[in-house]
């Protein structure tokens, strides 16, 4: 194997990768060849670093300097400075890393605010290997786990530590995965089946995505592992197809296993037979409910069914089927080789190890974070996220997709776990977590998350068909300053109501965001509907666009923009907008450059 | 795959090119690698010791490179940084040299005085 003096890890995550982290990663491999370092010299395309803000990263070892932003044009530098010379270029340095007393010496990567509170188990290879080169996973102890498990224990040893590290569904319902394991290890069936839901149709939720992209074999790994415990010989990936980057790593990750004999016939010479196939789902949020999902691979619509029976019990085809999230699954390994009271000595009590958050919306540090579970919110919006950029106050945080609910300030100091989310009115969910400020209007987040819940409701039931629908009537009716007290009383009892009487979680849970806005919001709802105005100045209707003739230079821009040419004034004089005309489309306000337009 | 002792010579081997991905190490061999010090035949005293130290599975030991260190006529010059040790400078080091200085002083933390510069003052 050839060694190489220093590696250039270059993130090809979707993130980096749509900011043309793969453009950088040509050149780089050009320009080393150029100058005749290709047998010196590593270029490695990982999954994701995590700190997608400052994409594209490229982190080049020995050193571990961590270039971020990456474009094209200071490639040639990078590779005749650092790799050619040995001089780092400290002007492309992530701006933290550079400690200003001693010039010389970096901070390490893990020392960085993004990076020091962060625990990286389910993530722990995400940016550090290529995820489509098996030797290097095997590297990183890689189905080592699976072959502990066939060689030394036996499938209740198995179902047994699960249970006892108390690992717990990572997809957002916190399910106890050794329970689910123990309920289907002991049906009798000729076929049994290990399903991976990576379907994570939440809105701005990434974690799966970089995993299966980062890391896919540590989800095949885990699901051979499944397999071997509850008696299954079969197992699907269900992956949402709008994930292109990740579905062709899990073809690679398969193939290359197969080739290893890691996955198919009589693995590790233990008789054990275990084989993977990927199924893609078509864009239906439903479909990542575990009921709907079976039904999408057994080829019908993706609709919901009844529970019980469970699908332990009865699953796939009428067959004992374990379901597990991607993050859940990315645990087990490490969990088999480092036992359960390694995983029980980080996190909470009822809710031990990690949990993985895409943080999103106003923050600073955008990006995928790992951390144990009982942080606080405020350490991870504050101390890793870097808090709301531009100044902004803080308003609210959405946990949990358009199933959660959003928390307040005064929240902050919730400590982060499945229970203490649930005590506040949200829930943990897959992940997501969405950051608010003080621009951000908590009716329209409302609606907003409503709005895609009666999309991708798939129209079984009628509590969440019809019932979704009449909530996002009265939520559009009100941040157009149609709305009356009577309809806040209405929402309520509506949600109430589907809530109780949904067949399945989509339905049970779409009214989060709406009751959680209600109670601690309550009165941006009021002014929307008595004093018809938007306090957080969003709901364009409930807005008026005005000049302020003193800043107002008259440099027309406003005008020529207007796609109703409802802004008179001439050249050099203040500009008038006509109110009778305005559609209110907010353009005049984008493209003043003296801040001369104001939102009242 | 048919028993775990194959997978572990695969992650033997594997083990070798990641363990460069970790910049937290104790001990740090720096090469002069600036004009002066290629010209006087630093890159493969840089390559050997990068070979030596994994092939001998060195984790704790980091091979980087540096600019000029100043001393040009003693290029190449390769500096050894331990924690709580003193800097220790090895002088016209070649690769021959450089495979001693990774058994000896590396491996068994016997300096090799006569490679030193202070043997030549």
């Amino acid at each position: 194997m050839a060694i190489f003096r220093a590696h250039v890890l270059i993130c090809g995550g979707s993130g980096c990768t749509s900011n043309k982290s793969q453009v950088v990663r040509k050149r780089f491999e050009e320009k080393i060849k150029e100058v005749q370092l290709d047998k010196e010299v590593q270029v490695v395309g990982t999954g994701c670093f995590g700190l997608c803000e400052e994409g594209p990263v490229v982190i080049v070892y020995p050193e571990g300097s961590f270039y971020s932003r990456m474009t094209v044009d200071k490639v040639d530098e990078i590779v005749e400075e650092h790799l050619l010379k040995g001089r780092i270029v400290e002007k492309y340095l992530y701006k933290e890393k550079v400690k200003v007393e001693d010039a010389k010496e970096h901070k390490s990567l893990m020392e960085v605010q993004f990076y020091s509170k962060q625990k990286r188990v389910a993530l722990r290879n995400c940016g550090l290997i290529n995820p489509e080169d098996i030797n290097e996973y095997i590297a990183r102890d890689g189905y080592m786990a699976l072959g502990k498990v066939l060689t030394e224990m036996s499938p209740q040893d198995v179902i047994q530590l699960m249970k006892e590290s108390n690992l717990r569904g990572r997809g957002g319902a916190g399910f106890p995965v050794g329970l689910k394991w123990g309920f289907a290890a002991p049906n009798k069936a000729d076929q049994k089946y290990i399903i991976c839901n990576a379907d994570e149709g939440d809105p701005g939720a990434f974690m799966d995505r970089s995993i299966l992209e980062g890391d896919p074999h540590a989800v095949l790994e885990a699901m051979a592992i499944a397999g071997y415990a509850i008696g299954a010989t079969k197992g699907f990936i269900y992956v949402r197809a709008e994930y292109p980057i990740a579905v062709r790593r899990l073809h690679i990750a398969i193939d290359q296993a197969r080739e290893l004999g890691l996955l198919g016939k009589n693995i590790f010479d233990s008789g054990f037979d275990f084989d993977i196939e990927t199924r893609l789902g078509a864009g239906a949020f439903v479909c990542g409910e575990e009921t709907a999902l079976m039904q999408s691979i057994q080829g019908n619509r993706g609709m919901a069914k009844v529970k019980p029976p469970f699908p332990a019990n009865k699953g796939l085809w009428g067959k004992p089927t374990v379901i597990n999230n991607v993050e859940t699954l990315a645990n087990i390994p490490q969990i088999i080789l480092k036992g359960p009271e390694w995983f029980k000595s980080f996190g909470t009590e009822k809710s031990p190890g990690t949990k993985v958050f895409a943080l999103g919306g106003k923050i600073t540090n955008t990006g995928l974070v790992e951390v144990p579970m009982g942080i606080t919110l405020r350490e991870v919006i504050y101390d890793i996220g870097g808090g709301c950029p531009g100044g902004k106050a803080f308003k609210a945080v959405q946990t949990g997709g358009p199933s959660g609910g959003c928390l307040t300030a005064g929240h902050l100091d919730t400590p982060v776990d499945y229970e203490n989310l649930a005590a506040v009115g949200s829930i943990m969910g897959s992940g997501g977590m969405i950051v608010m400020d003080e621009d951000n209007c908590m009716v329209d987040i409302a609606r907003f998350f409503l709005d895609f819940i009666v999309d991708e409701s798939c129209g079984k039931c009628t509590p969440c068909r019809v019932g979704t629908k009449r909530m996002l009537t009265i939520l559009e009716r009100i941040t157009q300053g149609k709305g009356t007290l009577e309809d806040l009383e209405e929402l309520e009892s509506l949600a109430n109501s589907i809530k109780n009487s949904s067949l399945c979680g989509l339905g049970q849970t779409a009214p989060n965001p709406v009751l959680a806005t209600l109670r601690y919001f309550r009165d941006e709802y009021i002014a929307h509907v008595v004093d018809k105005k938007c306090p957080a100045k969003n709901c364009k209707a409930l807005l008026t666009f005005e000049i302020d003739k003193d800043k107002c230079t008259g440099c027309t821009l406003c005008a020529r923009n207007c796609p109703v040419s409802c802004i008179s004034g001439t050249v050099k004089n203040p500009h008038e907008i006509n109110q009778e005309l305005c559609i209110k489309c907010g353009n005049c306000y984008s493209v003043c450059r003296f801040g001369a337009v104001q939102k009242n | 795959m048919k028993s775990l002792e194959e997978l572990r010579k695969i992650r033997e081997e594997a083990i070798k090119n990641i363990e460069m991905r970790n910049p937290d190490k104790d001990i740090r061999v720096v090469v002069g690698m600036a004009t002066c010090g290629i010209s006087a035949g630093a890159r493969p005293v840089l390559s050997t010791f990068v070979d030596e130290v994994a092939k001998r599975n060195l984790k704790n030991v980091q091979v980087v490179q540096t600019g000029c260190i100043g001393m040009c006529t003693y290029e190449p010059i390769v500096e050894i940084y331990s924690p709580d040790k003193e800097k220790v400078t090895y002088i016209h080091v070649d690769s021959e040299k450089a495979k001693r200085i990774v058994a000896e002083h590396l491996v068994n933390g016997r300096v090799v005085r006569e490679y030193t510069i202070g043997s030549e003052i």
